[in-house]
């Protein structure tokens, strides 16, 4: 059957059936993952708006959805996560303009 | 807003929310019989354990509106409870050693005869807690000193504040709610309450503004500290995390906004069965405006009285009858098995 869209939102509750292909690096992986979002150095709610910056970096839908509900979960508002979606924005904009100097160099390398 | 039973909503109809409930009108869910997950982890039927809490619902009537109350309570609901009825509950109140008294409402503090049944109770010795939404503190010039009326009595106040932001709070309280709120807390602080040192006991309760199920209690309490000690120089003594029961205006809610499916998903999937072993409900007993009896609040407010054989009503109060019965459970109640649990006093595990 042909699919309408590649990505399905119902998909993401079957993220652990990874493991039926390759069980012990797919637990291993949740085992870890379980591990790091744990309360630690970080609390778990900086884990989450960390988490959900990453998941605008990587533009995941999955994770986008996850990791808006697991913050507003773990007590953040919307400024938060509206600002945690700004620094991925600022991040990796900045990622690209970084590289004009790259371009400079080389540009200069090159002209008289 | 105004009440479902004021719009005549077809909700106001706890029957109604009871069929919706069930799965008959909900396509496509096929969520197992609560009872039958009770069975599977050796808890049907569901028998108290022991009679700590009489968790008395003084009135519907209320100051506010909230979007997410499963009470339907109002400025527009007129049900409160008589003196006569509370004196009932406090005739049964004397037969027993039940250590706690914990009065809700509505807003508990509008009935008329609220300062008197704590008075009563506090001369019985025995701890009254206040579910006090804090604004009521607020609303009126004739409940400003309900701050020093509460540290006289050594009463412990519980008030929901959803969270440390004004639009967090305000999308699930009301318009101006949490500037009203913030108000009150400063107000029972200058009482005591809160202060470290003082023995008046202010808790916070935290239950999401949306159709998600909290987060950590532990983590939770340090942000509210953190922000409201910072942003407002407000102190309080603990976070209690709620999950929202899908019932009356909160279930209206899902219903709306479309995430009923989701949120009860969310909800099975997270049965705990060691959140299962410790609801409040095999600890409590919940008496109506009318002097009926329930297991909980939420029963209550569906109107799923206690056991047939158990006494059904407060003035043939039995504390051996009633400690032999078995609760009543329904589909709502996956709420306070969720995760780290819920229930009036916050997460259970």
């Amino acid at each position: 059957m042909e699919k309408s869209t590649y990505y399905n939102p119902a998909d993401l509750a079957k993220f652990g059936n990874i493991t039926e292909w390759q069980a012990e690096m797919g637990s291993k992986f949740f085992a870890y993952y379980g591990e790091v979002f744990k309360e630690g150095a970080l609390s778990e709610r900086e884990k989450a708006l960390i988490a959900l910056a990453v998941a605008h970096a990587v533009q995941c839908p999955y994770c986008i959805d996850a990791y808006t509900t697991d913050s507003l979960q773990k007590g953040a508002d919307e400024a938060q996560m509206m600002e945690a979606v700004h620094v991925a924005a600022a991040i990796k904009g900045g990622a690209v303009l970084v590289h004009g100097v790259q371009m400079m160099n080389k540009a200069k390398d090159l002209s008289m | 807003m105004k009440s479902l039973q004021a719009r005549h909503a077809p909700l106001a109809d706890t029957g109604y929310q009871l069929t919706v409930l069930s799965q008959a009108e909900v396509a496509g869910a096929h969520w197992p019989l609560f009872a039958h997950k009770l069975r599977e982890t050796g808890l049907l039927p569901l028998r108290p354990t022991s009679l700590e809490v009489m968790q008395i619902n003084v009135g519907k009537m209320c100051n506010q509106t909230c979007r997410h109350c499963h009470v339907d309570a109002g400025p527009d609901r007129t049900e409160i409870m008589t003196r006569a009825t509370m004196q009932l509950c406090l005739d049964a109140l004397a037969q027993t050693n039940i250590p706690v008294v914990d009065l809700t409402g509505g807003a508990p503090e509008m009935n008329p005869d609220f300062r008197w049944l704590v008075e009563q109770i506090s001369a019985l010795g025995r701890q009254v807690i206040v579910r006090c939404n804090l604004t009521i503190i607020v609303a009126n010039p004739k409940y400003h000193d309900l701050p020093t009326f509460f540290a006289w009595h050594g009463v412990r106040v519980v008030s929901s504040l959803p969270h440390f932001s004004a639009s967090r709070t305000d999308a699930q309280r009301g318009e101006g709610v949490f500037g009203r709120s913030i108000r009150a807390l400063q107000m029972l602080n200058e009482a005591g309450y809160g202060v470290a040192g003082s023995g008046l006991v202010l808790d916070l309760v935290f239950n999401p503004s949306g159709a998600f199920l909290p987060g950590s209690q532990v983590g939770l309490e340090r942000d509210f500290k953190q922000r409201l000690l910072r942003e407002h120089g407000v102190v309080f003594n603990s976070l209690l995390t709620i999950t929202n029961l899908p019932v009356s205006r909160f279930l209206e809610y899902l219903l709306e906004s479309g995430n009923y499916d989701g949120y009860m998903q969310k909800l099975v999937d997270a049965y705990n069965p060691a959140a299962a072993a410790n609801v409040m409900c095999r600890s409590t007993l919940s008496i109506g405006w009318d002097g009926l009896l329930y297991d909980c609040d939420f029963n209550q407010m569906l109107d799923l009285p206690v056991e047939a054989r158990a006494p059904q009503h407060i003035r043939d109060f039995n504390e051996a009858a009633l400690t032999d019965r078995a609760i009543v459970v329904n589909q709502h109640c996956y709420g306070c098995t969720a995760g780290a649990g819920s229930s009036c006093g916050g997460a259970t595990t």
